[in-house]
């Protein structure tokens, strides 16, 4: 039993992004982490090695060189070999062209269960999974907050508003998990220092059988505009006052607002 | 002397200071009030292989270079000195079995250090001889394959919560504690040993400060290290060689009580601008600063002469931890300073980061002492004679 984690390397979530002129994210600019929805599935896979239910745990990232780094964490956290696909003809990839790579790539690492995080923490598009599953012609088991094997089968448990659904698939699946799986482990040292022996190899788009011209320049989505979220109103301060008059003021506030 | 950080060092400063962040930190203002050992943070640094920095590999350890040892100390003491002292005592305690053990005490005992399942603690201090080591009573007599041990120790740090103790006693008291002193591996299971009180204290309060008592303890002669009477050589080899661990740890209480002071000065306004702003306050803040790097700097330059086995270390690692320990206590001193009132009260972290500086002058050697053997060494360069005592 085989899984392959897919990890992206993104701008660290409290980094103030910046974009190049041509709307893509300027990488060099913002300290990068593996996206933290991937962290989940990562302590998932690693989870179900350790109980016996999988053998083998990899790891899959398209991205620019630099996402090596993201693989050596994740393989500092356990796991045994890590994949990166990457390639000019893939800058600027948007959610289309992401999925066809990896699912090209997951192609030719035969996993029984290729897992992600539920999203990615920069552009929150969250189609990859179904788009992999989709070009694969897979199941797809999306946003399980518990990833199980059975015989022949993944089983995910789903949150829902009334209680959870309960969802299996033949296996091979694509499954994403969302950050109720529990903690993600931080990298012991000998883990860290055990990642770099680990095997790490590198595919350009040729290694997957895949042809540049047919990308389409990586994308068929364009970015027209990006923009920070408005500014919100500053906080109101209730400071140096006794219990009773903050009381009434916060009251007040709410009253206001039509909320009490 | 230069010294470059490694891409190794970096990520290990990374990732220390990610884990003493989250989960360190959050920690550090109750262990301090409770004033209680924090095992829970023990089984965190032990489960991270961070006990084990200072072990060959052979014996389950990561055996970093010293300047990634005291990286990890000043990256904990950076939020909290009682922590860091869990590597740090893991070392200075297990040194005397790395100086001077034999290959089958260190496969005993040292397997168990780097896993972290046991501790260790370094028992030398007794209540009448403090900077005066050689004064020491503690009597270890030979009683055919034991040696029995009697007397007692004083301001021995993890001393209650050590499972394993390297203990300095007199095998010939005639010859005093320079010539007469052996040193043993002692387990704490031991019949007749104890450890009755623990100091209340100024700061590093989560730390337990024990006294030892030992009642006829029986401790099998394999468990001697070193011949009888290399007691004393075995001490001042560890204190040379530990004495780093503590100016790391004074360097990261300093870098831990600027960041503070910085952060804090730049959100506090009075008089309708920040306190960042006055000119008065940045000139303090670069100050720290400044004095921080330097004792960091030369920290990890004696840390490049520890890994070189030079010959002058006491020289190097006096030089630090004296540097090192009187910059905590300014560095905080200031920070409180900067905080005013809220730096005052146990609302910030800066009062605790002053207290817990204060101990970085006076154990493992006071600031006197270290003066005494930094002056020692410079005389013997320069050909000098020095006169008296150590």
């Amino acid at each position: 039993m085989k899984i392959v984690v897919t990890v992206k390397q993104v701008p660290a979530t409290t980094a103030e992004k910046r974009y190049t002129s041509d709307m893509r994210l300027d990488r060099a600019s913002a300290e990068s982490i593996i996206n933290p929805l991937d962290e989940y599935a990562i302590e998932q896979a690693l989870r179900l090695q350790e109980s016996g239910a999988v053998e083998s745990v990899a790891y899959l990232s398209m991205g620019p060189e630099q996402a090596a780094e993201a693989l050596r964490r994740a393989l500092a956290m356990g796991g045994d070999e890590a994949y990166l696909v990457t390639d000019d003809a893939l800058a600027g990839s948007d959610e289309w062209a992401t999925a066809r790579v990896l699912a090209a790539a997951l192609d030719k690492l035969e996993p029984d269960v290729a897992l992600m995080g539920m999203a990615s923490d920069d552009a929150r598009g969250s189609l990859v999974p179904g788009a992999v599953a989709a070009i694969r012609g897979l199941p797809l088991l999306s946003y399980g907050s518990e990833l199980s094997m059975t015989d022949g089968a993944a089983r995910i448990r789903r949150l829902t508003a009334t209680g959870f659904d309960i969802v299996e698939a033949p296996l091979p699946v694509v499954a994403s998990v969302t950050d109720q799986v529990g903690e993600p482990r931080y990298a012991s040292l000998k883990g860290i220092m055990g990642a770099k022996r680990k095997p790490l190899e590198t595919w350009s788009l040729a290694d997957l059988g895949l042809d540049a011209a047919s990308m389409h320049g990586a994308a068929l989505t364009r970015v027209v505009e990006t923009r920070p979220p408005e500014a919100k109103p500053p906080t109101e301060r209730i400071e140096n006052l006794s219990a009773d008059e903050a009381a009434t003021k916060v009251a007040d506030w709410l009253a206001a607002r039509k909320l009490l | 002397m230069t010294y470059l950080p490694t891409a190794d060092h970096d990520e290990l400063r990374a990732v220390v200071r990610e884990l003493a962040e989250e989960r360190i930190a959050p920690r550090a203002a109750e262990i301090d009030a409770k004033a209680e050992f924090p095992w829970d943070l023990k089984e965190l640094l032990a489960q991270q292989d961070l006990l084990g920095t200072g072990f060959e590999e052979r014996h389950g350890g990561t055996n970093l270079d010293t300047i990634g040892q005291c990286i990890l100390a000043e990256e904990i003491a950076r939020v909290d000195a009682t922590t860091s002292l869990i590597p740090i005592v893991q070392k200075l305690g297990a040194l005397p079995i790395l100086l001077a053990g034999t290959d089958e005490q260190k496969d005993r005992y040292v397997p168990r250090l780097a896993s972290g399942e046991w501790l260790i603690a370094f028992a030398l201090t007794e209540a009448a001889a403090g900077s005066d080591v050689a004064s020491n009573r503690m009597r270890a007599r030979l009683d055919g394959d034991c040696y029995l041990i009697n007397g007692s120790k004083r301001f021995i740090t993890h001393g209650s919560v050590a499972n394993v103790l390297t203990v300095f006693a007199l095998t010939d008291p005639d010859a005093g504690g320079r010539k007469g002193m052996s040193a043993f591996i002692v387990e704490t299971e031991t019949p007749g040993f104890a450890a009755p009180r623990v100091e209340h204290k100024m700061g590093i309060r989560g730390s337990p400060t024990a006294e030892l008592t030992f009642d006829d303890v029986r401790v099998p002669v394999e468990n001697r290290l070193g011949n009888e009477g290399e007691g004393f050589k075995i001490a001042m080899g560890t204190l040379d060689r530990s004495r780093l661990g503590i100016a790391a740890q004074a360097v990261g209480i300093a870098q831990g009580a600027l960041d503070e002071a910085t952060k804090y000065a730049a959100d506090r306004r009075q008089f309708e601008q920040r306190v960042v702003d006055f000119e008065g306050i940045q000139f303090m803040l670069a100050d720290m600063a400044s004095q921080t790097e330097a004792a960091r700097a030369l920290t990890y330059a004696a840390a490049a002469q520890v890994d070189a086995n030079a010959s002058d270390l006491p020289y190097w690692t006096s030089s630090a931890k004296l540097v090192a320990g009187d910059t905590a206590m300014r560095v905080t001193t200031d920070a409180v300073q900067i905080l005013g009132g809220y730096g005052y009260i146990t609302e910030y972290p800066v009062e605790r980061m002053m207290r817990d500086a204060k101990i970085t002058q006076l154990y493992e050697g006071t600031q006197q002492i270290q003066r005494l053997i930094v002056a020692r060494q410079l005389l013997q360069r320069a050909g000098v004679s020095a006169s008296g005592k150590r």
